[in-house]
């Protein structure tokens, strides 16, 4: 067995976006929509995602994709710094995009309604380089790895598709490069049921087949725990904790985590809760509270919670949350006892 | 009497290029404080079968027959004067994306009242208070100071809240709710639910609820009924469905989704989609895609089948 290889390095990553200014004076305020991420994807795993909306889920795979340019931090694929392509050690952009693809929640509107689902997939091999003749037979073949015969499906268009048939093109069009990383933002969300079930099958499929490394960004907390081997919890920019799936979901450490997982739903009648875990909404993201972002609906919140923005601290192995509790000597009455 | 009897009830779309059967042929009652849950992918027809109830699926391209009483009232055969009178007094709905139903240019306190003086005659004073009482109802925070907010300046959550006390202001005997939790994020879902939930206890409404997502029917309903192609192919008992669902398609859909303990292990799946519906089926619109399926499936619609306090519309499944 080999030892665990870095393939992305994420540090400090930050995206602010700035308001529009005010009609009348008063300092425009900004979104912290990623807001310091640090965190590490090991080659070959699947590492999920999870939050609610307005955490900044989204934001951070548009960043790792640089669709999005940060406002701090910077983000390392195999020790070298993207897109700056001057510095010895940086990766190209053109170069990075080989290695690196992404696949959207909305599969018509990540198509385009003009071209044949073969001219879109091969489109991406001719811009680096591929002839057309050889362009298209790799179109072909992604086609037939997605489950989509090529003899029938090639020449269609876009709205000639079904949903699931449209995120299969989009998979493919995601591979055509052989890329070693997969972002795939709500890849699953807006599919039925039956559908998703088909297509995270193909997903498990094309990661062994092509030995790939996922991204899985999900607000769907049993899909992220189906297909995970690490999970990272967001909430307002910042990540509240990080860890193997079965720790997370077995023995979650931060309060919010215990939180966003005893709301799921029970399919069983005899399991219902009589109160809702959390009150309230998220706070907004332009205004979070000081220290800790989830002190405002938090049961164990006390002082020290409103001083500092809690540090990440060991809650396991491989296993850390960023909650007061956690760490020794915080002045938190639940951190007590901890060996420093 | 129940409060729902809906029998044999098509609803087809007629447009100049194709025409959609859309519900095939559905038969429920719905007893008084009773929850059913339809659950069903998308184009299944729950959404279609819940509109008809309040007459709301578009009157120039909609065919409906068969019949529909809510409370006594036909629904089928009303004019638009008694169907004003219907909506919102005895039966009223909350939809999914409360940003889309809500007016972008009043006050949640005038959208509230609105519907009061419409239906009760009250003065704009009374309707206000009644506004601050169904605010307080739906545990909206700082309610007072709401009533004058507009629908941009509320949270996701508080904009369903607001919803559910527009529909519930003039104290309707029946609630539709389509797919109302969708779009809430999962704190938020769990909140809105269980807020459902005990208005539906204590005001003692009948409410069907439309969902694709078996854990919000596992979380609400008494009975579920799932939808395929148009038509009911099961419904029971909320925890009997859930844990031995008859028909191949809802067994189907049971493997189909993900849920904890079947972590990195193959997720079972249908094959293939679900049907076109420009012509009418004329077996079991399941059978192409069902395992079970032998050739006397395609002969004719399967009848639903009673079974017990259950019912599924397939030949394969025993007494």
């Amino acid at each position: 067995m080999t030892t665990p290889q870095t393939l992305l390095t994420v540090r400090g990553l930050q995206c602010h976006f700035p308001l529009k200014s005010r009609l009348f004076g008063g300092s425009p305020g900004v979104v912290r929509a990623v807001d310091g991420l640090d965190f590490e994807l090991i080659a070959g795993e699947t590492l999920g995602i999870v939050g609610e909306s307005g955490c900044g889920k989204s934001t951070t795979s548009r960043l790792i994709m640089a669709l999005q340019k940060p406002t701090g931090g910077d983000v390392l694929f195999d020790g070298r710094a993207v897109g700056s392509d001057t510095a010895a050690a940086g990766i190209a952009l053109k170069d990075y995009f080989r290695q690196v693809q992404m696949v959207f929640q909305d599969s018509s509107a990540s198509l385009n309604p003009r071209l044949t689902i073969a001219e879109s997939i091969a489109f991406a091999p001719k811009v680096h380089g591929m002839g057309q003749r050889a362009a298209n037979a790799a179109a072909h073949e992604m086609l037939d790895a997605v489950g989509l015969e090529p003899a029938r499906f090639a020449q269609r268009y876009p709205h000639e598709l079904s949903g699931g048939q449209r995120q299969r093109v989009n998979i493919a069009r995601a591979l055509a490069l052989r890329p070693r990383l997969v972002i795939l933002d709500e890849p699953v969300s807006a599919l039925d049921k039956s559908v998703e079930a088909q297509v995270l099958n193909l997903l498990a499929d094309l990661k062994e087949r092509f030995g790939l490394t996922y991204l899985f960004i999900s607000h769907d907390l049993n899909v992220v725990q189906h297909v995970s081997d690490r999970v990272l919890v967001m909430y307002l920019g910042q990540i509240v904790e990080l860890g193997p799936v079965d720790a997370i979901f077995d023995a979650p450490a931060h309060p919010y985590t215990k939180a966003l997982l005893a709301s799921r739903p029970t399919l069983l009648p005899g399991q219902r809760r009589a109160d809702p875990p959390l009150l309230g909404d998220p706070p907004n993201p332009i205004n979070p509270p000081s220290g800790c972002r989830f002190r405002t609906r938090c049961d164990h919140a006390e002082r020290p919670c409103s001083d500092t923005p809690p540090p990440r601290a060991p809650a396991g192995p491989g296993h850390d949350a960023a909650c007061l509790m956690h760490l020794p000597g915080s002045g938190h009455s639940a951190a007590q006892g901890r060996a420093a | 009497m129940s409060l729902v009897e809906v029998r044999d009830l098509t609803v087809t779309f007629v447009g100049r290029d194709r025409t959609v059967h859309a519900v095939g042929g559905v038969d429920f009652d719905l007893a008084e404080r009773e929850v059913l849950c339809i659950l069903g992918e998308s184009g299944s027809g729950k959404s279609v079968t819940l509109r008809a109830l309040m007459a709301l699926n578009p009157a120039h391209t909609t065919r409906v027959t068969g019949s529909i009483k809510v409370d006594g009232h036909d629904i089928v055969t009303a004019d638009a004067r008694k169907l004003e009178d219907i909506r919102g007094g005895v039966v009223s709905m909350i939809f999914q994306e409360p940003m889309t139903a809500l007016d972008p240019v009043f006050t949640i306190g005038q959208q509230i009242g609105e519907t009061i003086i419409r239906h009760e005659g009250v003065s704009r004073a009374t309707a206000r208070a009644r506004a601050l009482d169904l605010l307080e109802l739906v545990q909206i925070p700082s309610a007072k100071r709401r009533l004058d907010a507009y629908p941009h300046e509320l949270s996701g959550g508080l904009r369903q809240r607001t919803m559910i006390a527009i529909a519930l202001s003039c104290r309707p005997r029946l609630l539709l709710a389509d797919e109302p939790t969708t779009a809430l994020d999962a704190t938020v879902q769990i909140q809105v639910l269980l807020l459902l939930r005990r208005l539906q206890q204590e005001l003692g409404m009948g409410v069907i609820f439309v969902t694709h997502d078996l854990g919000v029917a596992g979380e609400i309903a008494d009975r579920v009924a799932v939808m395929y192609a148009g038509r009911f192919v099961e419904q029971g008992p909320v925890a009997e469905l859930m844990t031995a669902p008859l028909h191949p398609y809802a067994q189907g859909l049971l493997g189909a989704t993900v849920h904890a303990g079947k972590r990195g292990a193959r997720l079972t799946t249908i094959p293939g989609s679900p049907p076109a519906l420009d012509t009418p089926t004329t077996g079991c619109a399941f059978a192409p895609r069902c395992a079970m399926a032998i050739p006397q499936c395609t002969g004719a619609v399967p009848d639903l089948r009673r079974f017990g306090d259950r019912a599924a519309r397939c030949i394969r499944v025993a007494a």
